[in-house]
């Protein structure tokens, strides 16, 4: 297999294998989860305004008070790789042609510039929560192969992307394909390991927020 | 494995409901539940991180309801719970959580931590792994009638000499009466003075009020330890009591986690709504106010500050009434730094303080407790849970700092007007 082979196969086959693992995964996972359900509250409840679960999905994604002081690279490198992942995903010229290929919706895309810069500054996002990971004595001793994992998984695709565009390291066909590939493995492994808070973060806030909220604590 | 392990493990396994397993699959290792927990603040040690503190349930739920993890079960592959590890774990599930609930507060992805621990103890005490104190704790409720031992007789006498003391007659199994007041053991044996002050309120504000024969003892132990079948025992005389009295509302006492068991575990518990209200003293004392019915008069002139029950205000939602009393009595009424919703707990409660091996982290985990004091230094420091006052005198004396702790009721119960 020569390189354009490579990137031809990971642009089709591997790419429709990695999309049905992902849905399947996370349809899966989803009901591996909520289904198991949960036990009506007898309780009387009392009633407050903001003690909702929809109200604690948007509280929760602000730091709690004082603990953007005890936690800042968690909260400051959290925010910014987070929205720089969605900015460079989402917002890439060539990813909305993807996904205007792939489903027939577009959106305005950001100059390539800016991307550049997002992606270079998500990069030192993902190494600074790297090292407090290695460095912060809880985050270290919570820390299993699976955090690792989980950052190297979301790291290669900025890095192989980036270089890819940079046309460094590896020739452009072979860097592309590698990029390509690298999201492929996202996509397989996020529904199985701990990436796939990206669904469930928003039900865990949820439920907090209702149990709670029926005992008229906004939380 | 032996018969207990494996009555742990099936419990363990009957906990596990969608909120869990959400939960589970939510954490992100992100260690920010441990910046809120004040035993891994005070202590430094990162096994008392909070999410760490359920590791060997969400092992069984991974192992249990999970695809992967079941297949990884079936080659072999998974590290399966066992006796010794539970053994461990006694000392992060009930000697260093008081169920106050701050790391659920500020989870990032939403995990209701507190919520776990509480599901964990069940399966804790199954598999024979709950502390020694609190086990005689529950002995002592379900055979004797109360977590220290008392009997009706000692409640009686209580309320004799409280009915010398104050000369107000206290009702006993009246029915029909508005109000059943429920007491907490401590009170009963330490705190006398909440009694009289119940007494000289609802005279003041003219309501019908009456203690029960039956359901005296409002604490229930059998929520702290994780057992729902002898925790429904305890709250069912409660119910029972309630019930065969015919009254409108149970005034839960100055005492945060039997507010929990009432309010909110209570109907779950017996598997029914309740045919009457629960509240705890302060939301009643406050809605005496706010009808007009509680006058006070005179101010104490000292500077207050008022330490809040987890139960009562992170975990209840009861956060402005007792500062509407504190402000009807208080001229000096100063806060402690992250007062009312994110508190800090006074390192006891969900049952601790009765566990004797733990007294080591408690003293330690206070230090927190002595920031937020040093910080505002009160004169006088007011609350609404005698467990939380008598962790409070505890560690205020091995700090040696001289600070009198009192129960808010009885402080509303002084500026009462004596009747024309």
């Amino acid at each position: 297999m020569d390189q354009l082979q490579f990137l031809t196969w990971v642009r089709g086959p591997g790419l429709n294998l990695a999309l049905l693992v992902f849905v399947l995964g996370v349809l899966w996972r989803l009901i591996e989860i909520y289904g198991l359900g949960r036990k009506t509250d007898l309780s009387a409840p009392r009633h407050v305004p903001g003690a909702s679960g929809w109200a604690t999905i948007a509280r929760r994604s602000l730091p709690a008070p004082g603990l953007l002081k005890s936690s800042p690279v968690t909260y400051i490198g959290g925010y910014i790789f987070h929205v720089g992942l969605a900015v460079v995903v989402f917002l890439f010229a060539p990813h909305v042609a993807l996904v205007d290929a792939l489903v027939g919706v577009t959106w305005p895309a950001l100059p390539s510039q800016v991307i550049d810069f997002a992606t270079v500054v998500t990069m030192v996002a993902m190494v600074a929560v790297l090292v407090d990971r290695h460095v912060k004595w809880a985050k270290r001793f919570l820390s299993t192969f699976g955090d690792w994992f989980a950052w190297l998984l979301t790291f290669l695709p900025l890095l192989t992307g980036w270089l890819a565009v940079q046309h460094l390291l590896l020739p452009y066909t072979l860097m592309l394909a590698l990029h390509i590939l690298s999201v492929e493995l996202l996509l397989v492994c996020l529904p199985f390991t701990k990436l796939f808070h990206a669904f469930t973060s928003f039900g865990s806030r949820w439920f907090n927020g209702t149990m709670n909220g029926h005992k008229g604590v906004p939380v | 494995m032996s018969a207990s392990l494996d009555k742990g493990v099936r419990v363990l396994k009957e906990m596990i409901d969608a909120p869990i397993a959400s939960y589970f699959s939510s954490c992100v290792h992100c260690g920010i539940c441990a910046e809120a927990c004040l035993f891994y603040t005070e202590t430094s040690d990162p096994k008392f991180t909070p999410i760490h503190k359920v590791e060997p349930m969400r092992r069984i739920w991974q192992q249990e309801y999970t695809l992967l993890g079941r297949l990884a079960k079936l080659v072999g592959l998974a590290k399966p719970v066992t006796d010794e590890e539970l053994g461990k774990w006694k000392e992060l599930v009930y000697d260093s959580c008081t169920f106050c609930g701050r790391c659920s507060a500020v989870c990032p992805v939403g995990n209701d931590i507190v919520y776990m621990v509480r599901k964990m103890r069940e399966g804790m005490s199954a598999a024979g792994h709950a502390p020694e104190g609190l086990k005689g704790a529950v002995t002592r409720t379900i055979n004797i009638g109360s977590p220290m031992g008392v009997k009706l007789p000692a409640v009686k006498a209580q309320m004799k000499h409280v009915e010398a003391d104050y000369g107000i007659p206290i009702p006993l199994d009246q029915e029909g009466a508005e109000y059943l007041v429920t007491l907490s053991s401590m009170e009963i044996i330490n705190f006398p003075e909440y009694l009289g002050a119940i007494a000289k309120i609802m005279r003041h504000v003219g309501k019908t009020w009456t203690l029960s024969s039956e359901a005296f003892e409002a604490t229930n132990a059998g929520m702290q330890i994780g057992n729902s079948d002898l925790a429904r025992v305890i709250v069912a005389r409660v119910v029972a009591g309630a019930e065969k009295l015919k009254v409108k509302t149970v005034i839960s006492p100055e005492c945060g986690h039997a507010y929990t068991a009432l309010r909110w575990e209570g109907a779950n518990l017996i598997g029914r709504p309740f045919t009457f209200k629960v509240q705890h003293i302060v939301e009643v004392l406050d809605e005496f106010r706010a009808a007009g019915l509680l006058k006070t008069e005179g101010m104490e002139t000292d500077r207050l500050s008022f330490h809040d029950p987890c139960q009562l205000a992170r975990r209840g939602g009861v956060i402005q009434p007792q500062r509407n009393l504190m402000k009807m009595v208080a001229k000096e009424f100063v806060e402690m730094p992250e007062a009312g919703y994110m508190n800090w707990c006074c390192g006891g409660g969900g049952g601790a303080s009765s566990i004797e091996e733990g007294e080591y982290l408690r003293i330690e985990a206070f230090q927190v407790k002595k920031r937020q004091l040093d910080a505002v230094k009160p004169d006088r420091l007011v609350t609404a849970c005698a467990n939380c006052r008598i962790v409070l005198e505890e560690g205020l004396e091995h700090y040696k700092m001289n600070l009198p702790v009192v129960g808010l009721t009885e402080t509303i119960a002084e500026h009462i007007p004596d009747p024309e």
